[in-house]
């Protein structure tokens, strides 16, 4: 963190680089020698599996459909479509933030009519009608099935966590209590309780004419739970708005929808929003405990393809591969709300 | 003031109702009353209805019945004769068994990572880096896979691996004394150590950087060694910063531990989903899930908020 990178200039500032960092003290040097002994040891271990010990061929024959699943391949240019939608929106957008010289309306204002738009036209791409042929969502596994599982449960998540958020603020007693009771309780559960819940007892507790199928439970299960964390990321923007903020809006004469929708939730959700890039986080790991209840997502699909004889015991390989799939998102993310946090 | 009265004709000084703010509130409040009522009693009608349809008798009694699975880890006595209450009994044992070591081991992986992520020393640096952004970033449930499949049962026939009187081998591990832990468990813990870790590394390292430089400052200008200084002079008084978001990661080890089912451990999500599987009491096992764990995680709070009222700072 501190270090500054090394100046190469001359040897005697290698050496004093080296000497600083690396064997500043007996047990400093003691600690690089070990850890050396760990990378080196290590290192060598895991380049010779990856090259020479490991076999690839699951990846390799699978790739398809570890990426998309069984969506039909003549339909693949839809998925296309999608991804540079997506591309074109996000660049766009980060293009609009950081170099458009003139900015009618801001960056988060048009995210935020953006989005829906582009949500639905997403789903339409994928699942078709209108025009397209459908496909059906079974139809729909493997890392895009995680993707959409992903936003489309904190896009829906969302507004239901902001009402719990104004309700656990509220002054009024018995709308706090129940958001109170709601968060909490959520809180304290385990995510594969809420999920067992979801495919089990949704069925229970709706008309019985109302047949969700299963992937819409599953979503009904993440939406509930990711409520609840989003709703307490909210609750901490709000606790930053001054008060002055509140009693303005009210001198102006506005009312309490608007003082919230035009003045509280927008410096609100501001402040937050790196806090809500982590909550998608955890939640696009957590998706993958829907392989624990037969929905075919990146970690679902693997196991299904682990569990055909011809690729018996190459756990490794697979979990190895869709590992670095799972951090490259996650990581990438974490990255940007960083840099959201530090401008 | 005057005028204003002048105005209002006497008898009705009192505003309109929808005009007082305290009738919305009320009314409001109402509202959510009725609208919360509403789905419930819909949802108990739905339900009773289904339930009826289905056959099913909500009530307890199946408990007492006999459970005619067996278990893989009995920490107390259980047979397959025995109730499905013992063999719920035995998965809460089995579940506090591996939430009371995983927070240990937790703890101790995080202080070091999170210390090493701020040593003087750059490789070390580096490595604990590396360790923080690789396992944090993806799926526990992955690593549980991963350790348990790709780890515990690829690994030799006991006694060929052998460290320090540690012998790990596809039967899981066996500590100096004889003490003999299984694969599924020792994959489970392993997996929940390393990736809760992560998250106590990183909380450790805000807590330091939270300690004024002065403080270290002075501590060595005082002769301290540094490891003493760490000791006596930063680490307690960053407690104080780190108890708290450390408390919900140890919340968040107990809630995860519930993910045993994925390596075949025997925790209590894991047998009350074995009991729903063989009874079908969706409603009543949800009620034994759902209030086990607020129970373990309300224990959890409370210990933690004793613990934390210790280290904060008495101010005068």
């Amino acid at each position: 963190m501190t270090s500054k990178p090394p100046e190469l200039a001359s040897t005697s500032t290698v050496w004093h680089w080296l000497k600083r960092n690396l064997f500043d003290s007996w047990l400093s040097s003691l600690f690089t020698l070990v850890c050396l002994w760990v990378v080196l040891y290590a290192g060598w271990q895991v380049l010779d599996w990856l090259f020479v010990k490991a076999e690839w061929a699951i990846v390799q024959q699978n790739f398809s459909r570890l990426l998309v699943g069984r969506y039909p391949p003549q339909q693949y240019w839809r998925l296309w479509v999608v991804l540079a939608l997506i591309l074109g929106l996000g660049g766009g957008l980060t293009w609009y933030g950081i170099k458009a010289k003139q900015k009618p309306i801001s960056v988060f204002t048009l995210t935020l009519y953006l989005l829906p738009v582009s949500f639905l036209l997403v789903l339409w791409l994928i699942g078709g009608g209108l025009g397209l042929p459908i496909v059906n969502n079974n139809l729909w596994n493997g890392l895009l099935l995680t993707l959409l599982l992903a936003s489309v449960s904190i896009f829906l998540a969302f507004p239901l966590g902001v009402l719990l958020a104004l309700g656990r603020k509220s002054e009024l007693p018995i709308l706090r209590g129940f958001a109170t009771a709601y968060i909490e309780i959520m809180r304290g559960l385990p995510l594969i309780g809420i999920l067992f819940m979801a495919q089990v007892m949704l069925p229970l507790v709706l008309p019985g004419e109302w047949r969700l199928d299963r992937l819409l439970r599953a979503i009904a299960g993440l939406v509930l739970f990711n409520a609840a964390y989003l709703a307490e990321n909210v609750r901490g923007g709000l606790q930053s708005i001054p008060k002055g903020q509140v009693e303005a809006a009210k001198a102006l004469g506005l009312n309490v929808p608007l003082t919230l929708a035009l003045v509280v939730l927008p410096q609100a959700l501001r402040t937050v929003t790196p806090a809500i890039v982590g909550q998608f986080i955890s939640l696009f790991k957590d998706t993958s405990l829907l392989s624990l209840f037969a929905l075919l997502e990146l970690t679902g699909m693997t196991r299904s393809i682990l569990a055909q004889p011809q690729f018996f015991g190459r756990y490794a390989e697979a979990y190895v591969f869709i590992g670095l799939l799972y951090w490259i998102f996650c990581f990438t993310m974490s990255q940007l709300s960083r840099r959201l946090e530090r401008s | 003031m005057t005028s204003r009265s002048a105005r209002s004709t006497p008898s009705t000084s009192r505003v309109a109702l929808w005009r007082d703010a305290r009738f919305w509130q009320w009314a409001g409040q109402g509202l959510a009353v009725a609208v919360v009522g509403l789905i419930l009693f819909l949802l108990w009608s739905n339900l009773t209805r289904n339930l009826q349809r289905l056959g099913l008798e909500p009530g307890f009694d199946f408990l007492k019945f006999q459970a005619g699975f067996g278990i893989g880890e009995t920490p107390i006595a259980y047979q397959p004769t025995y109730s499905y209450w013992r063999a719920l009994f035995v998965g809460l044992v089995n579940s506090l068994r591996v939430i009371v070591f995983g927070i240990g081991l937790a703890t101790a992986v995080g202080l070091a990572a999170g210390i090493a992520r701020l040593s003087r020393n750059w490789l070390l640096r580096q490595l604990a880096m590396v360790y923080v952004e690789i396992l944090r970033n993806t799926p526990l449930l992955l690593q549980l896979f991963f350790w348990y499949f790709a780890v515990f049962l690829s690994l030799p026939k006991e006694g060929e691996i052998n460290l320090a009187g540690i012998s790990i081998s596809n039967a899981g591990i066996t500590l100096p004394g004889g003490l003999q832990l299984s694969p599924e468990f020792s994959a489970l813990l392993l997996g929940l150590t390393f990736y809760t870790g992560t998250f106590i590394a990183e909380i450790v390292r805000a807590g330091i950087q939270s300690v004024p430089r002065g403080q270290s400052e002075a501590a060595r200008s005082l002769g301290l060694k540094p490891a003493l200084v760490l000791w006596l002079v930063i680490l307690p008084q960053a407690l104080r910063s780190i108890v708290p978001p450390l408390g919900n990661q140890y919340l968040n080890l107990a809630k995860n531990s519930s993910l045993a089912l994925a390596v075949g451990y025997p925790d209590l999500y894991a047998i009350a989903s074995t009991t729903y599987n063989q009874t079908g009491r969706a409603v009543e096992v949800m009620i034994l899930i759902m209030s086990s764990y607020l129970l373990i995680s309300l224990v959890i709070s409370l210990l933690l908020n004793f613990y934390n009222r210790s280290v904060q700072l008495v101010e005068r």
